[in-house]
């Protein structure tokens, strides 16, 4: 074959591999064409922006939390609650007509809300947050209630209470009620601005921090006059630390941004958030947008700050050098590598422990429960893979432990006081091994 | 090499360590700040820095069981479905896409073997361990451990723990949870079969000789074409 033949063919054939190609491309299915989209067609319509409006808004009351079993159906309840007056089982509110509140109108959905009388009457158990939800309005009401009716159905029959007498007799709510409840839709204060106001509606209704952070007296009722002054929390045995307190979790120091970090990302330059804060974090601020976060911090940056008690005295931070020499010993081996020699941590990730005033504040409760447990933050959209602590229950006893929560508390100018090891041996057996 | 000899020091005035270095491992340490290594400081004093399991007896080996498995018992401690309260309370608020990052960091993991139990014990006792590891007893319906969990004990992928490296009270308590039902797997849950035929005398041989095996060369699990497993498992599915 002459060499031009040769060519010829080769043309030829480059032409029928070329034409092969184009045809299977051509065959190749492709994407949908793509619609024009007028801004109108991608809205949501209005019943759906009510659905959307009442799920952010019932994850900001953290509805799912309680009415949860861990890994079940949202919303079918049967979670037990422990409480100082016997186990309350959280009841069913999906939209199930026999077993839920399929058959609830709004009006009875907005009197629970804003009265705690439940359907046919009865009154709630204040475990049931209605003196925060009370400040709920009626259109966020509703909203709540159109989602609520959208979820899935589920059967399941609610548990009764088991509550010790004379705590079972409902009867005994009405004084219950006279002494701690006051009904109200939260009424905005003129004089402070619109992102004041905000943040207040979500911190003292939807948000019920005041349910933790607030002390809880004998009778289950928190006082006004002592709102977010902080408190133990029945039956978790952790310290809701004062958001009134400049020495506790007080945050007039704080700023805006850290306040927003500590909410919604769960991690902050200042502290992190651990135990039933980081539950709260996970389960309902995390989703809160940026603007209701930040008027929720600027809402308890504001809060009048009020130390309850005076600072402790020098006597009252002595700490004997053998104990110091313990806690500094521990201190070296197990926590410098990530809290830094000068307890300047690495934050966000590793907490500072100087000037932490989680760490100083008159309960050393939680420092001893991080000391014995360790603990992650809760993973968040805004921090999805969040650094741990390890626990030290089986490393230190009682006297180390004491011993180096004592150091953190007094050293780098902490103006904690010292623990005993009679503090940490209860609190050991809280996750028994 | 000071700063190491230093902390086994400290260790050893204060009486943790009864052996020098093995101790050391489970105390925290890391050399990146943003990496998997630092995020799982919260695991080392139990798991050890490498995952390699506390000497200390019951604290499991977890550096190189498969992925599968990890993310499975991550997201059980999570829910719930398997309970150890430390455990139940550290993960509680992690969502699954890092629950499935650590368990894959950990599956990675080949840190050396620590040392294998080589405390005495009964020669009787451990002869029915190695039969019901080895054979299996058929007459009651027993398969042999190495049916599933691999022939050099290293686990199958991808549910399938390995065993070699664990310790005797680790694993006893592990079948016992099974036998009475407070630790199960995803349904078909061939365990909870294989321990109801169990006997208690059995748990104690077979976790006594398991403990005393020499860890292999190569430590990886077994991919999960190679056999035909005895029974149907549910973490395997």
């Amino acid at each position: 074959m002459s060499r031009r033949t040769l060519l010829v063919l080769a043309i030829a054939l480059a032409a029928i591999v070329v034409a092969a190609a184009i045809g299977l491309e051509m065959l190749q299915p492709r994407p949908l064409p793509q619609r024009e989209t007028t801004p109108a067609a991608t809205a949501p319509n209005p019943a759906t922006q009510v659905l959307l409006k009442g799920e952010y808004l019932a994850r900001a009351g953290d509805c799912v939390a309680c009415h949860t079993l861990p890994n079940g159906r949202p919303f079918a309840g049967g979670r037990a609650m422990p409480t100082p007056f016997g186990n309350l089982y959280v009841p069913n509110i999906t939209p199930d007509d026999e077993t839920g509140i399929g058959q609830w109108t709004a009006d009875e959905f907005y009197r629970m809300m804003h009265t705690g009388v439940g359907r046919d009457g009865t009154l709630l158990y204040p475990a049931m947050p209605f003196a925060s939800y009370t400040k709920v309005t009626r259109e966020d009401c509703d909203a709540i209630y159109a989602y609520l009716m959208s979820v899935q159905p589920v059967k399941q029959r609610n548990r009764p209470h088991e509550l010790r007498f004379p705590y079972n007799k409902r009867d005994l709510l009405i004084g219950w009620r006279a002494l701690y409840f006051k009904e109200g839709e939260y009424a905005p204060d003129p004089k402070q601005s619109a992102q004041w106001n905000r943040g207040a509606y979500l911190v003292q209704g939807l948000g019920h921090c005041s349910m933790c952070h607030t002390a809880v007296n004998a009778l289950g009722g928190s006082s006004e006059s002592q709102a977010f002054e902080g408190g133990m929390i029945p039956n978790q045995n952790w310290y809701a630390p004062s958001l009134t307190s400049n020495r506790e979790a007080g945050l007039g120091e704080w700023s805006i941004k850290d306040i927003m970090d500590l909410l919604q990302v769960g991690v902050s330059s200042r502290a992190t958030v651990y135990g039933p804060m980081a539950e709260v974090v996970y389960n309902s601020l995390q989703y809160m947008t940026d603007e209701d976060t930040e008027a929720m911090a600027v809402y308890l940056k504001a809060l009048p700050q009020r130390d309850s008690e005076p600072p402790p005295t020098s006597q009252a931070r002595l700490v004997s050098p053998e104990v110091m020499e313990t806690g500094r010993t521990v201190y070296a081996t197990q926590c410098a590598m990530c809290h830094g020699g000068e307890g300047k941590g690495q934050p966000p990730h590793f907490p500072p422990l100087a000037g932490n005033q989680s760490i100083t504040m008159t309960s050393p409760v939680n420092s001893i429960r991080m000391v014995l447990n360790g603990g992650y933050p809760p993973g968040t959209k805004k921090n999805p893979r969040p650094y741990g602590m390890p626990p030290f229950a089986h490393v230190l006893n009682d006297a180390q432990a004491a011993a180096v929560v004592t150091y953190i508390r007094v050293a780098w100018d902490n103006s904690g006081t010292p623990v005993t090891a009679a503090q940490v041996t209860p609190l050991r057996s809280l996750l028994p091994e | 090499m000071r700063n190491r000899r230093l902390i086994v020091a400290i260790a050893l005035s204060m009486g943790w360590a009864t052996h020098a270095g093995g101790q050391s491992s489970t105390v925290p340490g890391f050399s990146t700040l943003d990496s998997m290594e630092a995020r799982v400081q919260g695991c080392v004093t139990c798991h050890g820095r490498n995952g390699e399991g506390a000497n200390s007896g019951y604290f499991p080996r977890i550096a190189g069981k498969p992925a599968g498995y990890l993310y499975n018992q991550l997201a059980a401690f999570r829910d719930g479905t398997r309970q150890y309260p430390p455990m139940n309370y550290l993960v509680a608020y992690l969502p699954d896409a890092y629950l499935r990052e650590m368990a894959n960091y950990y599956a990675k993991l080949r840190p050396p073997f620590e040392a294998r139990d080589a405390a005495p014990a009964d020669v009787a006792m451990l002869e029915r361990g190695k039969v019901i590891a080895t054979a299996g007893d058929p007459r009651v319906g027993i398969p042999p451990c190495i049916a599933c969990h691999g022939s050099r004990l290293t686990g199958m992928e991808p549910g399938i723990p390995g065993l070699v490296g664990l310790r005797a009270p680790y694993i006893s308590a592990q079948l016992t949870r099974w036998r009475v039902g407070s630790r199960h797997a995803a349904e078909p849950d061939c365990m909870k079969r294989i321990v109801s035929r169990l006997s208690e005398a059995d748990v104690a041989a077979v976790s006594a000789w398991l403990a005393r095996q020499d860890p292999p060369a190569d430590p990886s699990p077994e991919s999960s074409n190679l056999v035909r497993m005895p029974l149907a498992c549910g973490s395997q599915q």
